[in-house]
């Protein structure tokens, strides 16, 4: 990681428009290093955040003129927030304070100015949750509308860095995700090769969420949890899609030392574009004939099938407790835990 | 007279646009514009009622587990399941942890900042304060981010993450704690009582919670330097600027109640009214929308028969935001408002002498944080070895409930109706619908444009600062306000 001097600093602007910015709110949990730290280790100088700067107001907007006409040069755009295209394409659901301007169109103006654009969370990204149910602020991501390339800049956008909008999707965002993806681009290192084929950096969509998962034991036996605070498996019954889901959060963990499955609640795969609408009850599993019809991604059917009902056949007694149990019943290495 | 339209302020959560009239160096008339519409209410339309747990989290990435609690308790209601013990204590810690989060985040990050504007430069306690409190810059902000991030690991072991858990459900929470990990959650806590007895406080939070007269908060302030801790800092500032004049809105305060353990609320439920406690009774909710972007029938509706269908061009509308009324009052709703009605001396004596504004907004604030971290050392230390976290029960087809709680900013509710096993309408008003209201149907404005009238704004002031510490002491959550 260079660190870069003072006269190379590298700028960055952040704006939110659809979202709740919780994004925002995830990376001021940022720890080693903090937020503050990761800046300054990136050699970015933060033109402006909502949550974060001084500058309001009129001042804030002479910024963004002199960003618009290039006299401010503009390094990195992120967006927290879909972007808001209604009522009747015309943006009013989101108007910048202060002007009589969307901030749809503000958004474009910017992002063809900016060397990288990056749709920060899911909604910037995808529309996520802000597009759920009939989309009624008419909501869609960056560079995709759910999973179909096109959003607000077409599927042919590319800054002038070279690269299409970089997604950090989530729902929120891991702070690590966003300052760690801040970090390759200030140091060179982010090209086309760093994202899969949703603009998610590989960084973390390389892995799924079932890896590192602390329930594995119960699934392996498929162990499953009938109800909320069990400690079997989730992918079963209470419709958990860790074994799908593209993201590192049980081996980056959350908060210290969390993670949805170590909270005791399913993985809803909220790095997904169209996450925000399942099509079954997020908290069941949907199933045919008794079978959970959303299986490990990259998993033959029959073989999976197969699988269950062998490791079914002789699940320890400890598993089978446990797992239907908010505490644990039985301990390794009491006895009589075979089948 | 001449019209000024301040905005976009940044350091409150969302967007919010301030229309001003201003006579004579003096604000005149204010208007609250709320700018970015969602729809979560729609969205929320056919769904199945357990959803809501997913979706109304994310109305707000600082509210968020305030919003999952009441989604929580509003289907409980509709379920008439009851929390297990270790259940409830969970829950007030986990919403704990985030209000406490963000008091200190309003403070450190939101607040604080506007006094280090260069409007200040010659008064003499700028340079100590501008250096402390500089927004990205100042030294406190070096001190405040790792200690909110570690105390926030309560949230990585009692809810899996923050924002947007689901650890929240109607009959307790997912994640069950054994009894070693209740000793961190102890440290954890001791960590951060360290933090604010040496930094915010510069005392033991013991001696700021028995601080019982504006007197005595004072001779408390008095018995160091200024500059000793972080508070002190604060009230120095407040007097030599007259806070305590700023930002008056209509005092009358109100309080869903919070933290409820075994039926008794921390912080009791109830309104503050002429110098009186007063009965809450939430059936005289209702939410007006004859100023709102809101298409609308003849009658401002109750929450349970709420409709929410934007229009961009509605007559007389001038923001997305409704306006609730409580038997017709305008309300205010925050932390003070939480420290009056449950009765807390100081709050009492603060809102006796100058009713509701800056300086005692920030002060119920701190006030609070104090007393719910010692709060939740107890909440803590009564988790129970062995005990269940969550009851479950089966959704009804047809029923419908409310959830009402307390988010850091102030009172949050939900209002469900479920119909054949869907959601046939979901209603929310959340704390700063009530405080960044628009006008109603008799005209009066709401709790924020009222508290503008009378703030001075200074020659040459493009936007005005008073307006910026009347708007952010509310610490307004724009998100939420229209969702």
């Amino acid at each position: 990681m260079m660190t870069k001097p003072a006269s190379a600093k590298v700028n960055l602007l952040w704006l939110q428009s659809g979202g709740c910015g919780g994004c925002s709110q995830s990376l001021l949990c940022a720890e080693a290093p903090d937020l503050i730290m990761a800046l300054e280790t990136a050699g970015i100088h933060l033109l402006w955040h909502p949550s974060l700067s001084e500058t309001s107001g009129a001042d804030f907007r002479g910024l963004l003129g002199q960003i618009k006409v290039g006299n401010i040069r503009l390094d990195i755009l992120c967006l927290e927030g879909s972007v808001i295209r209604g009522p009747d394409g015309s943006g009013r659901f989101h108007m910048m304070a202060g002007s009589d301007r969307s901030m749809m169109a503000w958004i474009e103006d910017l992002a063809r100015q900016a060397r990288y654009t990056v749709a920060v969370g899911s909604c910037a990204a995808y529309g996520g949750i802000t597009a759920a149910g009939s989309n009624p602020s008419d909501a869609i991501g960056l560079q995709f509308q759910g999973d179909r390339p096109g959003g607000l800049l077409g599927a042919g956008f590319k800054g002038e860095g070279g690269l299409p909008v970089i997604n950090i999707a989530g729902c929120p965002t891991h702070p690590g995700w966003v300052t760690e993806t801040l970090m390759q681009i200030t140091a060179g290192e982010m090209n086309g090769g760093g994202v899969d084929h949703l603009g998610r950096p590989r960084s973390y969509a390389n892995h799924l969420v079932h890896h590192g998962c602390p329930r594995n034991e119960y699934y392996e036996y498929k162990a499953s949890a009938e109800k909320p605070s069990d400690l079997g498996c989730l992918m079963e019954n209470l419709g958990c899609l860790g074994t799908q889901a593209h993201g590192d959060c049980n081996t980056r963990l959350w908060n210290g030392e969390g993670s949805c499955l170590r909270g005791g609640y399913a993985c809803i795969n909220c790095t997904a574009p169209g996450f925000e609408e399942p099509g079954h009850p997020f908290q069941e599993t949907p199933k045919i004939a008794g079978i959970p019809i959303g299986l490990p991604v990259d998993m033959p059917k029959a073989w999976f099938v197969a699988l269950a009902s062998l490791s079914k056949a002789a699940t320890p007694r400890r598993l089978k407790e446990n797992a239907v149990s908010d505490h644990l019943q039985r301990m390794p290495d009491e006895e009589g835990e075979r089948p | 007279m001449s019209r000024r339209i301040v905005g976009p302020f940044n350091r409150v959560e969302g967007d919010v646009e301030v229309q001003l009239d201003i006579v004579d160096g003096m604000v005149h008339e204010a208007w609250v514009v709320s700018l970015l519409y969602r729809g979560f209410e729609q969205i929320l339309q056919g769904k199945p009622p357990q959803d809501a747990l997913v979706y109304t989290p994310r109305i707000c990435g600082i509210c968020s587990v305030s919003q999952s609690v009441a989604a929580a308790a509003a289907l409980a209601d509709c379920q008439g399941v009851r929390m297990p013990p270790n259940g409830e204590l969970a829950t007030s810690l986990i919403l704990a942890n985030e209000n406490v989060a963000d008091h200190l985040t309003h403070f450190y990050l939101f607040f604080m900042p506007d006094f280090a504007c260069e409007t200040y430069a010659t008064d003499s306690w700028y340079l100590p304060i501008a250096e402390r409190f500089r927004a990205l810059t100042g030294s406190a902000i070096q001190q405040v981010l790792p200690a909110r991030a570690q105390f926030m690991h309560l949230m990585g072991l009692l809810a899996g993450k923050w924002p947007h858990s689901l650890a929240l459900q109607p009959g307790g929470t997912t994640r069950s704690v054994e009894m070693q990990e209740r000793l961190r959650i102890a440290c954890t806590l001791y960590s951060f009582r360290q933090f604010l007895e040496s930094t915010l406080f510069g005392d033991r939070l013991e001696n700021i919670v028995v601080l019982d007269s504006l007197t005595a908060l004072q001779a408390w302030a008095d018995r160091h330097p200024w500059q000793h801790s972080d508070f002190r800092r604060f009230l120095h500032v407040a007097d030599a600027l007259k806070l305590d004049e700023l930002g008056r809105g209509s005092d009358i305060f109100m309080s869903n109640g919070a933290y409820g353990i075994d039926g008794r609320p921390l912080f009791a439920r109830g309104l503050w009214r002429e110098g009186e406690p007063a009965v809450l009774d939430p059936g005289t909710i209702r939410e007006d929308l004859s100023h709102s972007r809101m298409a609308r029938g003849p009658e401002a509706l109750h929450p349970y028969e709420g409709v929410t269908r934007p229009d961009a061009d509605a007559p007389a509308g001038y923001s997305w935001g409704k306006a609730p009324r409580l038997d017709g009052l305008v309300v205010e709703v925050g932390a003070l408002a939480r420290q009056v009605v449950a009765g807390h001396p100081l709050a009492l004596d603060l809102v006796r002498h100058s009713g509701g504004n800056v300086r005692n907004r920030v002060i119920g604030r701190l006030l609070e944080i104090a007393r719910v971290v010692m709060a939740m050392e107890s909440w803590a230390n009564g988790l129970q070895a062995g005990e269940p976290y969550c009851h479950s029960a089966e959704m009804p087809d047809e029923a419908s409930g409310c959830g009402l709680v307390e988010a850091a900013r102030g009172s949050l509710g939900h209002w469900l109706r479920i119909e054949k096993g869907r959601i046939r309408n979901y209603q929310i008003i959340a704390p700063t619908t009530w405080n960044f209201s628009p006008r109603d149907a008799q005209g009066v404005p709401g709790a924020l444009e009222q508290a503008l009238v009378g703030a001075p704004v200074r020659a040459g002031e493009k936007d005005p600062v008073a307006v910026q510490h009347i708007v952010r002491s509310f610490d307004p959550c724009m998100v939420c306000t229209v969702h």
